[in-house]
């Protein structure tokens, strides 16, 4: 008798506590769990923001509409919460405490730009909150800045920068043959300083020589000494790791000073908008990119066709990517054993396989980076097209 | 020729191109401070308006070059006859720290009124076919011939206004002396209106051909080139117009010789080094003369 007694006492107890933790502040709160969505919405690169907000708008909606998300047993819609950091450092650590503190989300996706997802990744591991970035490539994004050793709350869904340089150094020396590089980038950005320092050292490891190494600063629109200084190189290729206001402004330039070689790009350069802004001076430029929607597979066609149709036009890169963060963050927390966020982490930390829009998503063991594959790409008639795969 | 002076007569090029921009702009602030002793310090955000009105005379009614030159240059120089009749003319009479924070004030307003409308930067589209002729290892594009020769044209014709004409003898006469031009007959208001024009109309010219070099535009390109020029006007003697013109050709020259020599991150401390050495050595300018202080 006094055995069931006290199992009852224990019922009741814990169901007073999922009572409560469940009540919370609003009634409807048992039913939604939320995440926080930080993106680029203003500053130098909106449609990196507009891309990012579309495809995590996008998978939620899909996801509420199939029922929602399942932790142990139990049913829950999610609620996106989404704030703008204005491509800005300070303003990505204000938001993620923001949404950590206040909105009380479960797990954050974004920021996409390196700028932005290191500090904001800081605040998150700090706080102990489960932060996916879709398209940060920076090694330090996933780093303890102190220790260098791995961030255990911090996940990324696409590839990093070390891999990239490998890639586009590996595709230069190869297929085009080419061995006299120079790179133009910008000093005070984190991620095209990096890439351009790890294009640098594997391009010359691979044989080829820097025959140019130019910088210039945020903001600047005037490349034209550089280049000039480029042109008297007699680079084969010229390795842009920039955003695309930039590249529209350096090739369109380069070839007013009459430069003919081609030009290689990053990842950050895989938006609709630098083929406009480039007006034909980036034509027959490669690039390294997440993914290319001409060789899709059918989990990225049904994505592909899903967006053009609620957004009128077909997903870039962080789109694609951001989806692929979301898929990322429902499947953990489908598999979580509590809606709580060190159950959110560690059901993270355990996914072994993903069929993502970008390809086949695994974590190893005590990394947030992801070991997937790498495309090129080529700009051919104003579109991207694709030209090769190159494997993890 | 050989590589070497190929290279250097492109950076020449490069820094012809650059100070002729400058150069525009610089002439709006010396103008100002020739005629009313006042730095108008919203001048490089007007530049900044000349760029967006170019855009959309680009973009929404679908101009082509000239059109678009000349509506951008007539509504800016309509944009800085309103400034200096509702922002500067109540404060002509006031302490000169006065005016200076009201044009500070008028640039922050033109920055915030088109980032309320245009917070994303925008893309300017070609309003001119580019050609590149090569002349010996040489690259020379339409654009870049177009932005030189326009500029120059444009600093001739005021040169010959400020010189030749009555109202240049007029705005000569009135930075001369405010007490007792009027009592000539000199209508000093028109004449510092005609000032005021001229110069942000130049600021819109500059504002277009930035444009059409380098198509990426927001509300705060102003700040950084208007204080570029700003130091043009000052380094070649704040109030005249050849030394707005010399300053500006200077600026672009070191600016490009900078990145052709040293890294990029250095261009700024170096070009604000040269104001601040030229300030200590020569504190009115090359071509600026000393003038009595009267109290």
């Amino acid at each position: 008798m006094k055995k069931h007694f006290s199992l009852f006492l224990n019922l009741l107890v814990l169901s007073a506590a999922i009572a409560l933790v469940g009540c919370g502040a609003r009634a409807p709160k048992d039913k939604t769990i939320k995440i926080g969505a930080i993106v680029e919405l203003t500053g130098d690169m909106p449609a990196v923001g507009a891309s990012s907000r579309n495809a995590a708008e996008l998978a939620v909606a899909a996801l509420n509409r199939a029922g929602g998300i399942t932790i142990a047993g139990k049913q829950y819609l999610v609620e996106l919460v989404t704030e703008d950091n204005a491509a800005k450092p300070d303003q990505s650590a204000a938001a993620a405490n923001k949404l950590i503190t206040q909105d009380e989300v479960i797990a954050i996706v974004g920021p996409n730009a390196s700028l932005g997802a290191i500090p904001a990744a800081e605040i998150a591991e700090a706080n102990r909150t489960l932060l996916i970035t879709p398209w940060s490539t920076n090694p330090k994004t996933t780093l303890d800045t102190v220790s260098g050793a791995p961030k255990r709350y911090v996940f990324r869904a696409c590839f990093t920068d070390p891999f990239e340089g490998r890639v586009l150094a590996g595709f230069i020396t190869g297929k085009l043959r080419a061995r006299r590089a120079a790179v133009l980038y910008d000093v005070a950005s984190k991620a095209p300083k990096s890439q351009a320092d790890l294009f640098r050292q594997t391009f010359e490891q691979l044989g080829g020589t820097i025959v140019a190494f130019e910088t210039y600063t945020t903001g600047d629109r005037d490349f034209s000494a550089q280049l000039t200084k480029i042109q008297s190189a007699k680079p084969d290729i010229i390795f842009l790791p920039a955003y695309y206001n930039d590249v529209g402004l350096i090739a369109q330039q380069a070839r007013r000073q009459g430069i003919e070689a081609t030009l290689i790009g990053s990842d950050a350069w895989s938006s609709p908008e630098l083929v406009k802004l480039a007006q034909g001076a980036v034509e027959g430029a490669y690039f390294a990119n997440h993914y290319a929607a001409d060789i899709a597979t059918p989990v990225a066609r049904e994505f592909i066709a899903a967006y053009q149709q609620k957004y009128g036009k077909p997903p870039d890169d962080v789109a694609a990517l951001t989806y692929d963060a979301m898929g990322l963050l429902f499947q953990a927390l489908n598999t979580a054993s509590a809606p709580e966020r060190q159950a959110v982490r560690d059901a993270m930390a355990a996914i072994s396989g993903y069929p993502g829009v970008t390809g086949d998503i695994r974590f190893t063991p005590g990394s947030g980076d992801p070991v997937k594959s790498a495309v090129i790409m080529q700009v051919k008639g104003g579109q991207f097209a694709w030209v090769t795969n190159t494997a993890p | 020729m050989t590589p070497a002076s190929i290279y250097w007569l492109q950076q020449i090029l490069n820094a012809l191109q650059l100070g002729s921009i400058y150069a525009l702009i610089a002439l709006g602030y010396s103008l100002v401070y020739g005629v009313l002793t006042m730095i108008n310090f919203a001048h490089g955000d007007v530049f900044m308006v000349g760029a967006f009105v170019c855009f959309l005379a680009a973009t929404v009614a679908g101009l082509s070059f000239v059109p678009t030159l000349l509506l951008t240059m007539a509504a800016t120089a309509g944009l800085g006859v309103v400034i200096e009749r509702l922002a500067y003319k109540p404060l002509r009479a006031a302490p000169r720290v006065s005016a200076i924070i009201t044009a500070l004030g008028v640039g922050l307003f033109l920055e915030n009124l088109t980032l309320a409308f245009y917070p994303y930067p925008q893309h300017v589209p070609p309003l001119l076919q580019n050609v590149i002729w090569r002349i010996g290892g040489l690259a020379l594009s339409s654009l870049q011939l177009i932005i030189i020769s326009l500029s120059l044209a444009l600093m001739l014709v005021l040169d010959y206004v400020v010189q030749h004409t009555a109202v240049g003898m007029a705005m000569r006469a009135i930075s001369w002396d405010k007490t007792f031009v009027p009592l000539m007959g000199v209508p000093v208001n028109l004449i510092i209106s005609i000032t005021f024009a001229i110069g942000a109309g130049l600021a819109g010219a500059a504002g277009t051909m930035y444009s059409l070099a380098y198509p990426v535009i927001d509300p705060y390109m102003g700040i950084m080139v208007g204080w570029k020029a700003f130091i043009a006007a000052v380094v070649g003697g704040i109030g005249t117009i050849r030394g707005a013109m010399i300053g500006a050709f200077i600026l672009g020259g070191v600016e490009i010789m900078v990145v052709a020599i040293l890294p990029s991150t250095y261009l700024d401390l170096v070009v604000f080094s040269l104001l601040l050495a030229l300030i200590v050595i020569r504190p009115h300018g090359i071509l600026g003369a000393p003038r009595v202080q009267k109290v």
